[in-house]
């Protein structure tokens, strides 16, 4: 063995499992750490407990990809080290903190690849804190993992190929599906007719699903607007206007997301430059063509770095893996390299024209009322929000932070993040990009206080 | 394309002591700038603990300390929100005998100083504080001293300055500052010059480099607070707890977190950055849960870190420029200024208007650190932070 620390992989998903393959097979031993019970993140999540359900029924057309997918790390075993289930909550120079089983693990890297994927992205809308109402992400880990729907009679709310994927999983798993409304236009989808060129597969996919929704009689209305959901003690119904005209559906469960945001915490604590991107109305880590970050040693992959998909985390994976291996001076396949790179940017004018087909409804932070609750983990609504702009005079979002809280609850910003950003945003007539972005801190994710230190100390994790 | 603006007062530094300084000073009808080189509020002022703590500071602080205290009941008189302060009182353990002795000691020394405090055996704490666990032997309560938020009341002293008529430039350095007739020019910015009669450096970690300018050398070095955030909890801790010799201190926020600190955290490669340390936020919660049995369960959810100018006597500089007439010096207060900062504001005010202060800030001098004659001083500076209260190097939190 070397003297280097073991390289490190945050993430098991399909962009962590590439990378892994690829530095097992140039002899390397990456130590995997991912926060769930088994490989495949959140696209190919595995269920909890085996029931008679087939890969087909749990993952659609991607039933093989998923299977590869597992069966690939599985075949790794014994040349990787692999912690499931263990959080990592801090990262700096070359260290990180990872919480195992109720115990601390500091642990030395050299070499990190972030694979940390993506999670919903929402906006707060009247009664979205209801019980009853999850993301899109959430509604389709119910299904997968847990093999239950999230209502008996559900509504699906949003924007983004997501929206029309969970839709038709639990149409197919039998639930009652009682309608898909999507927050942008009709003739927004027109793009789509674009990338039938680029990926032809995914788009005929796409029609397959939108057409079986249809003819199992669920409703699909576009250019939803003012959406309110109803209800008591949890879930009863949706209101929205389309148009002039309003309309009104019962119902006991929602999946809501408007498309996907990037986990980027750790990328950040690792000190990586960050720039806004577009397309993804988020600002990102900087990351050349194989994925290195602006700290070196540094690589980013996946939905993490930038949204892109589930084929395209595989490839940005494997890139990344090839990409360590040629700044460590260790053989790599640049003939490889290059085909990885073709595809990646074929997939990424695909995203141009998704985002397009799935535009993001940029004038919600103007229309959201005052009374609604924007952050729920500290109970801050949108007048607050509105409040502290205003009398604090605040222009960037890590005052925001400082002078109303938002952001400084258990989720750290990943929910209310992007909302936060629009409303500052929106008050101070800027754009987006203006109002900067909430630095990151350590721990990503709740910790418990009583988290023993590992006797170990700081090592080469072996 | 250059801007102009000709103040009274001009003020490096937009953290509390500055701000509450333009505050005051507006208040006598002066001009007054107020310059940051980020954001008013975002360092030491805001990224502190947030004890309003009289209790524990050396002796010569007092005055300014009880000044002070009479600013605080009044903050929404005074910027529009009261700062979450919270008369909770600070309860200083011992966890043994040494230790309540050296309480013992402080309560005889501040005696006639009004704090009023009152020492508690191990039963009146078990009674009287019964969610504080662990090994403690005693306590000193200080009923009048409380805790507040430091994000809101820093960042409110800026914004009401504002409102009252302050230019508050923000993301404005001051690239130079020069004596200049019988005032100072200052260039701050892409293009703003300032003309200004008086100069306040209340530049915090960075004021060294304006002392240095005017030929007065001051040794300020770096600390970084390392803080611990709980998710919110039910009520647990009715006051802010601080720990004789120092390892950790604690409070609980109205709205249920539970904020603990006691350990250093680093600086980035950018040292005007630091990130608590992994293993240092670990002990910090682990010995949180060992002494408040409340929190066993707790989860932390955030860590805050940030940047304070420290020196090595403890005790900040606050008074006239010694080598420059109109430059007066407010900076350096090693972790503890956030119960003191209005009243320094106040104080700074005074010196402006009437060339002193009616609160006793001679302790603080500049003076001290000047390389004088070994005739007529001694070498230990001012004396100060050696009167009666030892002090573990660790705590140096307010």
């Amino acid at each position: 063995m070397t003297a280097r620390a073991q390289p490190l992989i945050v993430g098991a998903g399909p962009a962590g499992v590439r990378a892994a393959e690829t530095l097992v097979k140039a002899g390397l031993r990456p130590l995997v750490v991912d926060e769930a019970p088994a490989c495949g993140g959140q696209i190919y999540r595995q269920r909890l407990v085996a029931d008679e359900r087939s890969s087909t029924a749990l993952y659609g057309s991607e039933a093989s990809k998923a299977e590869r997918l597992h069966s690939n790390f599985a075949a790794l075993a014994g040349r990787l080290d692999y912690w499931p289930q263990a959080l990592l909550w801090n990262l700096r120079d070359g260290r990180a903190d990872i919480a195992v089983a109720g115990t601390n693990r500091q642990i030395a890297y050299d070499g990190l690849i972030l694979a940390t994927g993506a999670t919903d992205r929402i906006l707060p809308i009247p009664g979205w804190t209801l019980p009853g109402v999850f993301t899109l992400g959430g509604a389709q880990i119910a299904l997968k993992a847990q093999g239950c729907a999230i209502g008996s009679r559900v509504v699906f709310l949003g924007s983004g190929p997501l929206l029309y994927l969970v839709a038709w999983q639990y149409l197919k798993a039998g639930v009652d599906v009682a309608a898909v409304l999507d927050t942008a236009p009709f003739n927004a989808k027109l793009n789509l007719l674009r990338g039938l060129a680029l990926e032809p597969a995914v788009i005929l996919r796409g029609m397959r699903m939108t057409a079986e929704l249809r003819l199992r009689g669920v409703a699909l209305h576009y250019g939803v607007e003012d959406v309110r959901v109803e209800g008591g003690r949890r879930v009863e119904a949706i209101m929205w206007r389309q148009g002039t005209r309003s309309r009104k559906l019962s119902c006991d469960g929602i999946g809501y997301g408007l498309a996907l945001r990037s986990e980027t915490q750790l990328a950040d604590l690792a000190g990586c430059h960050f720039r806004f991107d577009q397309r993804d109305r988020a600002w990102l880590p900087e990351r050349d063509a194989g994925g290195r970050g602006s700290v070196p040693g540094v690589y980013l992959a996946g939905d993490g770095a930038a949204i892109a998909g589930g084929d395209a985390a595989e490839l940005a994976g494997e890139r990344a893996g090839l990409a360590l291996l040629e700044d460590r001076g260790l053989p790599h396949d640049p003939e490889r390299a290059e085909v990885i790179g073709r595809a990646l940017s074929r997939i990424g004018r695909f995203r141009d024209i998704l985002e397009a087909a799935f535009p993001f409804p940029a004038h919600w932070a103007k229309d959201i009322a005052d009374e609604t609750p924007v952050c729920r983990c500290e109970e801050i609504s949108a007048g607050e929000v509105r409040g502290a702009v205003g009398h604090f005079e605040i222009s960037e979002l890590n005052r925001l932070k400082a002078v109303s809280r938002i952001g400084m609850g258990r989720c750290q910003g990943r929910i209310c993040g992007s909302a936060a950003a629009e409303i500052l945003a929106g008050e101070t007539g800027r754009g987006i990009d203006a109002v900067g972005r909430l630095r990151s801190q350590a721990p990503v994710k709740p910790i418990p206080l009583a988290l023993t230190m590992a006797e170990t100390g700081v090592k080469a994790a072996e | 394309m250059s801007r102009r603006l000709d103040v009274d007062v001009a003020i490096i530094g937009g953290g509390l002591v500055g701000s509450s300084a333009a505050l005051a000073l507006r208040g006598m009808g002066m001009s007054v700038a107020l310059l940051d080189k980020g954001f008013c509020g975002a360092q030491a002022s805001g990224v502190n603990y947030g004890g309003v703590r009289r209790q524990g500071r050396p002796l010569e602080q007092l005055p300014l300390s009880q000044r002070a205290h009479g600013i605080w009941p009044r903050l929404q008189a005074l910027i529009g929100i009261d700062g979450e302060f919270l008369r909770s009182g600070h309860l200083k353990l011992a966890r043994d005998e040494a230790d309540m002795a050296a309480l013992e000691a402080y309560a005889e020394a501040v005696a006639g100083q009004g704090l009023g405090l009152e020492l508690i055996g191990h039963n009146g704490l078990r009674e009287r504080f019964g969610w504080v666990g662990g090994d403690v032997f005693g306590a000193s309560f200080c009923a009048g001293d409380g805790h507040a938020n430091p994000r809101l009341v820093s960042t409110g002293f800026a914004s009401a300055a504002r409102r009252a008529g302050v230019h508050v430039l923000e993301n404005t350095p001051v690239k130079g500052v020069t004596r200049n007739g019988a005032g100072f020019a200052l260039e701050a910015g892409d293009d703003l010059s300032l003309s200004a009669r008086f100069v306040i450096n209340s530049a915090g970690a960075w004021a060294d480099s304006f002392a240095a300018a005017f030929g007065e050398s001051v040794p300020l070095a770096r600390i970084y607070p390392s803080m611990v955030v709980t998710e919110p909890l039910e009520a647990i801790m009715t006051a802010n707890i601080g720990m004789e010799g120092g390892g950790i201190y604690a409070r609980q926020v109205e709205r249920g977190n539970c904020v603990v600190g006691g350990e250093r955290a680093l600086p980035l490669d950018d040292p005007d950055f630091s990130r608590p340390r992994g293993e240092g936020a670990l002990a910090i919660m682990n010995r949180a849960a060992e002494l408040f049995p409340g929190l066993r369960h707790a989860h932390a959810i955030r860590f805050w870190s940030g940047t304070e100018g420290a020196i090595p006597d403890r005790n900040p500089v606050i008074g006239p420029s010694l080598t420059t007439p109109g430059l007066i010096h407010a900076f350096g207060f090693t972790g503890a200024g956030f119960q003191i900062a209005p009243g320094v504001g106040e104080v700074l005010a005074e010196l402006v208007r009437d060339g002193r202060s009616t609160t006793p800030i001679d302790a603080f001098t500049i003076g001290r650190f000047a390389p004088v004659p070994i005739s007529t001083r001694t070498d230990r500076g001012s004396g100060a932070g050696e009167a009666s209260e030892p002090q573990h190097p660790r705590e140096t939190r307010s």
